[in-house]
């Protein structure tokens, strides 16, 4: 990376190498990016930098659903308007953003911070599972709903929960996996198709 | 004449590994190519027809068109989505241990058709019988033979002695086991039971029918497993990550399986 136009004043390069860093920005796009901002104006840039610095400053883990947030607990956890007997278990922030988009979902909310990968070595511990654990054995919770992804990692997380969750007598459910909207019937897998059969519903 | 562009093959999904926005690399066992990479476009999308059947641990029919660096995935029918290896999280976690193994012991592209066929009939054999860890040790020790890092259990591996049926002791440097005069020298090695060195000898030896149908008390399960897992960690030279998970199973087990 640190090939990155050696010729360009030193600043510029840094920036270059800074953006070079982030997720899906290969070295083209990172000089992009840069003289783009050298030509921006002055605000602009400023913008730019103070918000990356308040994500870095104001941005805590709330304290009751470990979802990303500016005030503890977060908005959604202070909510008086939720349904607070159900709490949704995600893998990522970026899951709730997706549910609440749906609009169907009012209950609260539970970030794992990842998923359980035993061949990456992450296993229950290194996930927010004990802060889960404790918020169901004094709140007053009747149903945990299972919304980490239906892969191979999602399935082993979700029944791991489920093994830990079900002594405490709370019901829990997991969302539902059949076919996904607009979806073509003859690409669908073996896993998909049968899972589909099984939840089946009247019309 | 060029070799073709796009070729087919069957393989096992060993694992995945998450590649830019929505794509992903899985590493696949295959009958006559061995382990290799290759890269699922889109996977990570919901309309993506290729995810379901790339995903870890199903047996997988695959068209494979080849890139400059990575192969790429062009089309996959599953032939075997294991489904109840899916559903019971004990064998989920076994089967993972298993691919895992087969993923950190062979080699990029080398043909090695017994691992293949030895990885495919312990999956399987996860997925329907129910003593899930002897399933495990035979699997085990078959590995090691198949890799070329069998270990000794007819005679001494220091003097070259006959083995008395007495406790012996169980020394992964020596690779295999040394009889009790020799293991004084061996401060790193073990004791090894009676019981175990026969019921060693049976998995590197017997068919998997004769091992499952021996009766094994959890003491010489627990034993087995020890000294295997102390032999794979030795060879490998690195811990078996998803040996915890299993660790963590036996932890929180008890608790009635359910899916």
């Amino acid at each position: 990376m640190s090939q990155t136009a050696p010729s360009a004043a030193m600043p510029v390069s840094r920036l270059i190498e800074a953006f070079n860093k982030l997720p899906g920005i290969g070295p083209k796009s990172a000089q992009r990016l840069t003289y783009y901002l050298l030509r921006a104006p002055q605000e602009e840039a400023q913008a730019l930098a103070q918000a990356i610095l308040e994500v870095k400053e104001k941005i805590i883990l709330c304290s009751v659903c470990q979802n990303i947030t500016d005030a503890d607990p977060c908005s959604i956890c202070q909510d008086g308007q939720r349904d607070r007997t159900k709490i949704c278990v995600v893998e990522e922030p970026l899951d709730i953003l997706a549910l609440e988009r749906t609009g169907s979902y009012k209950g609260l909310y539970h970030v794992l911070h990842g998923v359980i990968s035993p061949m990456d070595g992450i296993g229950p511990d290194e996930l927010k599972v004990r802060e889960l654990l404790a918020r169901l054995k004094i709140g007053d919770v009747q149903e945990v709903i299972m919304a980490t992804n239906p892969n191979l990692e999602g399935e082993a997380t979700a029944m791991y929960l489920t093994r830990l969750i079900a002594p405490l007598g709370i019901r829990v459910t997991r969302l539902a996996r059949g076919l996904p909207v607009g979806a073509d019937l003859e690409y669908a897998d073996d896993v998909t198709l049968a899972r589909a059969l099984e939840g089946r519903q009247e019309v | 004449m060029t070799a073709p562009r796009i070729y087919k093959t069957t393989g096992i999904v060993l694992r995945q590994r998450r590649l830019g926005e929505a794509d992903k690399i899985i590493t696949l066992f295959t009958p006559n190519l061995g382990k290799l990479d290759a890269v699922a476009k889109g996977v990570r999308r919901p309309k993506s027809k290729l995810a379901g059947h790339v995903e870890p641990l199903t047996y997988t029919t695959f068209m494979l068109a080849k890139g400059r660096d990575l192969d790429i995935v062009t089309q996959a029918q599953m032939l075997d989505a294991s489904l109840p290896l899916r559903e019971d999280l004990e064998r989920t976690g076994r089967a993972l241990y298993v691919a895992e193994l087969v993923d950190r012991f062979t080699p990029e592209r080398q043909e090695n058709y017994p691992v293949f066929r030895l990885l495919l009939e312990t999956l399987r054999r996860l997925a329907s019988e129910q003593d899930l860890d002897i399933i495990l040790r035979f699997f085990e020790m078959r590995l090691l033979d198949h890799l070329g890092y069998r270990p000794q259990l007819e005679a001494c591996v220091n003097c070259g002695g006959a083995l008395e049926p007495v406790t012996n002791a169980w020394s992964v440097e020596a690779g295999g086991v040394l009889c009790p005069a020799c293991a004084r020298n061996a401060p790193l090695s073990h004791p090894l039971t009676v019981n175990a060195l026969k019921m060693m000898r049976l998995l590197q030896k017997g068919d998997f029918a004769a091992v499952a149908r021996v009766k094994t008390a959890p003491v010489l399960e627990a034993e087995l497993e020890r000294h295997l897992r102390e032999y794979l960690i030795y060879v490998l030279e690195r811990d078996i990550r998803s040996a915890h998970f299993l660790d963590t199973l036996r932890r929180t087990g008890g608790v009635a399986r359910q899916s």
